[in-house]
C-alpha cells in the first residue's frame, strides 16, 4: 500500500457517487473534445490557403459569377504570375445527401497553381488534359465512393441541367486520383473540365465563379488586388480581391460564428460539472471527518492529508476526462472520413488544453475540501461521533 | 523503571463566550515506563482530554509535559506528529478503522509513516495480526468484522510501529463482557510480554481490575487507589 492505493481506495468507497460524477466528467470531456476538434477544423479552413495565391470574387458575393472575358484582363496585371477559374458544380453522388465539392476548372492552370498543395500522376494528369469529358477525384473520396480510375461516373448536379440530356445528370470518366502533397492538404473534392461545362449548361454560360492567381511574390498582393478591383470598378461586375487566406476565413464565417458557440456550450458544460463535482467533493470528505482526524492522529501531517485529498479530485478528473478525450479522437476520425473538413481532429494545443482543463477541474474542486481537511483539529474531528 | 511521563502543574482552559472552564489546574502526574493505568472518574472529568494531552493531540492551556525527557509542550505540530508516529498507539472507544481498507492495509497505515519497504511492512503487519488472533483476516473489511474483532485490528494497527506507550479511550466501551475481558486479557499480555505503558481510560470497574494502577479524576484532582491486578 501507498499514499495512491489510499487515494484510489477512498475515490471509490462509494462507487455509485464516483460513478456518476466520472459519466459527468466524461461527457463534459467529450462535448469538449469533439468541439475543440471542429474549431480546429474551423481553425484550419480559416488558415489554408498560400501566401501568394489571391481569389477575385464578384463583389456582391461570392456566389455571383464574373465574366469569363475577366480572366484575360487579370492575366494581363503587371505582378499576376498565374491565372485560373472555378465554377461550383453543386455536386452529389447518387443521393442529394452524399455532396460532392465539385468544380468545373481549367485543368491546366488549376492544377498548375495547386501543385505544391495535391498532385496527379504525369499519366493522370495528360489523361485528364486529353479528355473534356474526364475528371480527376480526390483518392480518398474516390475509395469512399467505390469509383476506380477508367469508371464511368454519373454526377448530379442542384443547379446545372446538362443541355445534350436535358437532365442533371452529367456523365464523366475518372481518369485520375488526387494525392496531396503536402500533409495538411486534403484533395477532398472533384474537378472536370471548364469547356465541357460551359458548352453544356443551359445558363451561365462564359462565365467564372471566381478567379484564383498566383501572385510574383507575396508582397505584391496589395497593389495587385488594388489594381484589379480598381480594372472593373463601376462595371456591371465589379469585383472584390482578397488573399486566399483572407477568403477561406470569410467564407468559414459566412458559415455561422461556431465559436462563439463552442464558448458557449463547453463553457457551461465545464461550469456544471465544477459544481456538481465540487460539491460533491465537500461532501465526501466533511463525511470523513473522523478518519481524517485518525489519520492525523497516527501521525499523518497536515500536508500530507492535504495532498491525499487533493490527489483524489485529480484522479477523478483524468479517470473521467482522458478516456473521454480518446473516444472524443476516435469519433473525429469518423467524422473525417464522412465529411471533407481536414483539420477535424484533436489538435495538440487543443489536447494540451483539454488537459489543462483536467487538471483545473481537480484542482478547484479538490481545494476546499483539501484545505479543510488540512485545518481540521484533530480533537474536533474525533470527538465527532 | 523510571518515569515515561511527567506532568508538571499543567492546567486545561476551555474559553467559551465570556466563561472558562477549567477540567483542571496545576495537575501533576508521573507514569512509570511498563505501568498499565487505568483512569477512571464520572463523565465529563476530563479523561479523554488527559489523554489527548499525553498522546500529543492537544495542548495544555500551560504546564509541562515530557515523555522519555522530550517536551512534547514545546513541540511544533510537524514535529509532534512524527513523535506520535513513533511512540504512541491509540485505541479508541469505536475502533476507528478506516472502513474502505481491509485489515492488512489498516494495521499498515502507520508503516507508511516509516522507512520501512514494502516486504518489512507486509511481515511487520501479519506478525500484528498473529498476536490479536487475525492471522487469517488480514484480508477483510472492518464492516464484515464483530467489535471485538474490528478492535483486535485496531490494537493491531496500534502496536504494529512497536510504540512505547498505548492510550486506549474506553477499549471495551462497545463489547459485551467475554469480548471485553479477551481484548483487556491482551492488553495486559501487551504490557507484561511486550513492556507497553499502557494508560486506559474506563468507566468499567472490572476492566480496571487488569490495570497495575488505577488514578481517579475527580474536579481536576487524581485520587490514587491502590493496585489490584
Ligand atoms: N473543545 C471543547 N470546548 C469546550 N469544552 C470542552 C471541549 N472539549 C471538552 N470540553 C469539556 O471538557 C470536559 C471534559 O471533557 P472530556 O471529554 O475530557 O470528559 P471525559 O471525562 O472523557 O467524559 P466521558 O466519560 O463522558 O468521555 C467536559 O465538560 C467537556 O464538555
Ligand atoms: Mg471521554
Amino acid at each position: 500500500m501507498n499514499d495512491f492505493s489510499i487515494v484510489l481506495a477512498n475515490l471509490f468507497r462509494a462507487k455509485l457517487r464516483t460513478s456518476l460524477m466520472l459519466v459527468a466528467i466524461f461527457f463534459a470531456f467529450l462535448i469538449f473534445g469533439v468541439l475543440a476538434g471542429v474549431q480546429n477544423g474551423w481553425d484550419n479552413i480559416g488558415n489554408s490557403g498560400a501566401d501568394n495565391r489571391l481569389v477575385t470574387t464578384n463583389k456582391i458575393n461570392f456566389t455571383q459569377p464574373l465574366p469569363i472575358s475577366y480572366i484575360d484582363r487579370i492575366r494581363a496585371v503587371e505582378g499576376v504570375e498565374k491565372v485560373t477559374y472555378a465554377n461550383w458544380f453543386g455536386g452529389f453522388y447518387q443521393e442529394p445527401r452524399n455532396v460532392l465539392v465539385t468544380f468545373a476548372v481549367e485543368p491546366e492552370t488549376y492544377l498548375d497553381i495547386y501543385r505544391s498543395d495535391f498532385a496527379l500522376t504525369p499519366a493522370a494528369e495528360a489523361a485528364f488534359l486529353a479528355d473534356r469529358t474526364a475528371m480527376v477525384a480526390g483518392a480518398t473520396l474516390a475509395e469512399k465512393n467505390g469509383w476506380k480510375v477508367g469508371d464511368k461516373i454519373p454526377l448530379n448536379s442542384n443547379i446545372f441541367t446538362n443541355k445534350s440530356t436535358g437532365k442533371r445528370v452529367w456523365d464523366f470518366t475518372l481518369v485520375g486520383l488526387l494525392e496531396p502533397a503536402k500533409e495538411e492538404a486534403n484533395p477532398n473534392f472533384v474537378l472536370f473540365h471548364h469547356k465541357y461545362f460551359n458548352e453544356s449548361v443551359t445558363f451561365g454560360q462564359n462565365t467564372a465563379g471566381y478567379a484564383l492567381l498566383r501572385t510574383v511574390d507575396k508582397s505584391v498582393n496589395a497593389a495587385v488586388a488594388e489594381k484589379i478591383d480598381a480594372m472593373f470598378a463601376n462595371s456591371p461586375a465589379e469585383t472584390a480581391t482578397d488573399t486566399e487566406k483572407a477568403f477561406n476565413k470569410a467564407f468559414a464565417s459566412q458559415l455561422g460564428n461556431i465559436t462563439l458557440i463552442i464558448l458557449l456550450v463547453v463553457g457551461s458544460a465545464f461550469f456544471t460539472i465544477l459544481m456538481i463535482v465540487g460539491n460533491t467533493m465537500v461532501m465526501a470528505v466533511r463525511e470523513r471527518t473522523r478518519e481524517i482526524g485518525v489519520m492525523k492522529t497516527l501521525g499523518f501531517r497536515d500536508g500530507r492529508i492535504f495532498r491525499l485529498v487533493l490527489g483524489e479530485s485529480l484522479l477523478l478528473a483524468l479517470l473521467g476526462g482522458l478516456p473521454a478525450l480518446g473516444l472524443a479522437a476516435v469519433m473525429l476520425g469518423m467524422i473525417r472520413q464522412l465529411v471533407a473538413l481536414p483539420g477535424l481532429e484533436l489538435s495538440p494545443p487543443y489536447l494540451a488544453l483539454g488537459l489543462l482543463f483536467m487538471l483545473a477541474l481537480g484542482l478547484i474542486t479538490g481545494l476546499i475540501p483539501a484545505w479543510k481537511a488540512l485545518r481540521l483539529n484533530i480533537v474536533t474531528a474525533l470527538g465527532r461521533q | 523503571m523510571g518515569a515515561l511521563i511527567d506532568i508538571r502543574r499543567a492546567s486545561k482552559r476551555f474559553v467559551k463566550g465570556r466563561e472558562t472552564i477549567t477540567i483542571f489546574d496545576k495537575l501533576d502526574l508521573v507514569i512509570n515506563e511498563g505501568d498499565f493505568v487505568a483512569i477512571m472518574g464520572p463523565s465529563g472529568s476530563g479523561k479523554t482530554t488527559l489523554l489527548n494531552l499525553l498522546g500529543g493531540i492537544d495542548r495544555a492551556t500551560e504546564g509541562e509535559i515530557s515523555f522519555g525527557g522530550v517536551r512534547l509542550d514545546q513541540l511544533t505540530e510537524g514535529k509532534l506528529s512524527g513523535w506520535r508516529a513513533a511512540n504512541v498507539g491509540f485505541i479508541f472507544q469505536f475502533y476507528n478503522l478506516m472502513p474502505m481498507l481491509n485489515a492488512a492495509r489498516n494495521v499498515e497505515l502507520p508503516l507508511l509513516l516509516t522507512r520501512l519497504g514494502k516486504g518489512d511492512r507486509a511481515r511487520r503487519v501479519q506478525a500484528a495480526l498473529e498476536i490479536v488472533g487475525l492471522g487469517d483476516r488480514a484480508k477483510h473489511f472492518p464492516r464484515e468484522m464483530s467489535g471485538g474483532q474490528q478492535q483486535r485490528v485496531a490494537i493491531a494497527r496500534a502496536i504494529v510501529a512497536d510504540p512505547k506507550m498505548l492510550l486506549c479511550d474506553e477499549p471495551t466501551g462497545d463489547l459485551d463482557r467475554k469480548t471485553a475481558d479477551e481484548i483487556l486479557s491482551m492488553l495486559q499480555l501487551l504490557n507484561r510480554e511486550m513492556g507497553k505503558t499502557i494508560i486506559m481510560v474506563t468507566h468499567d470497574p472490572e476492566a480496571a481490575r487488569y490495570a497495575s494502577r488505577v488514578l481517579h479524576l475527580d474536579k481536576g484532582r487524581f485520587i490514587e487507589q491502590g493496585a489490584m491486578a
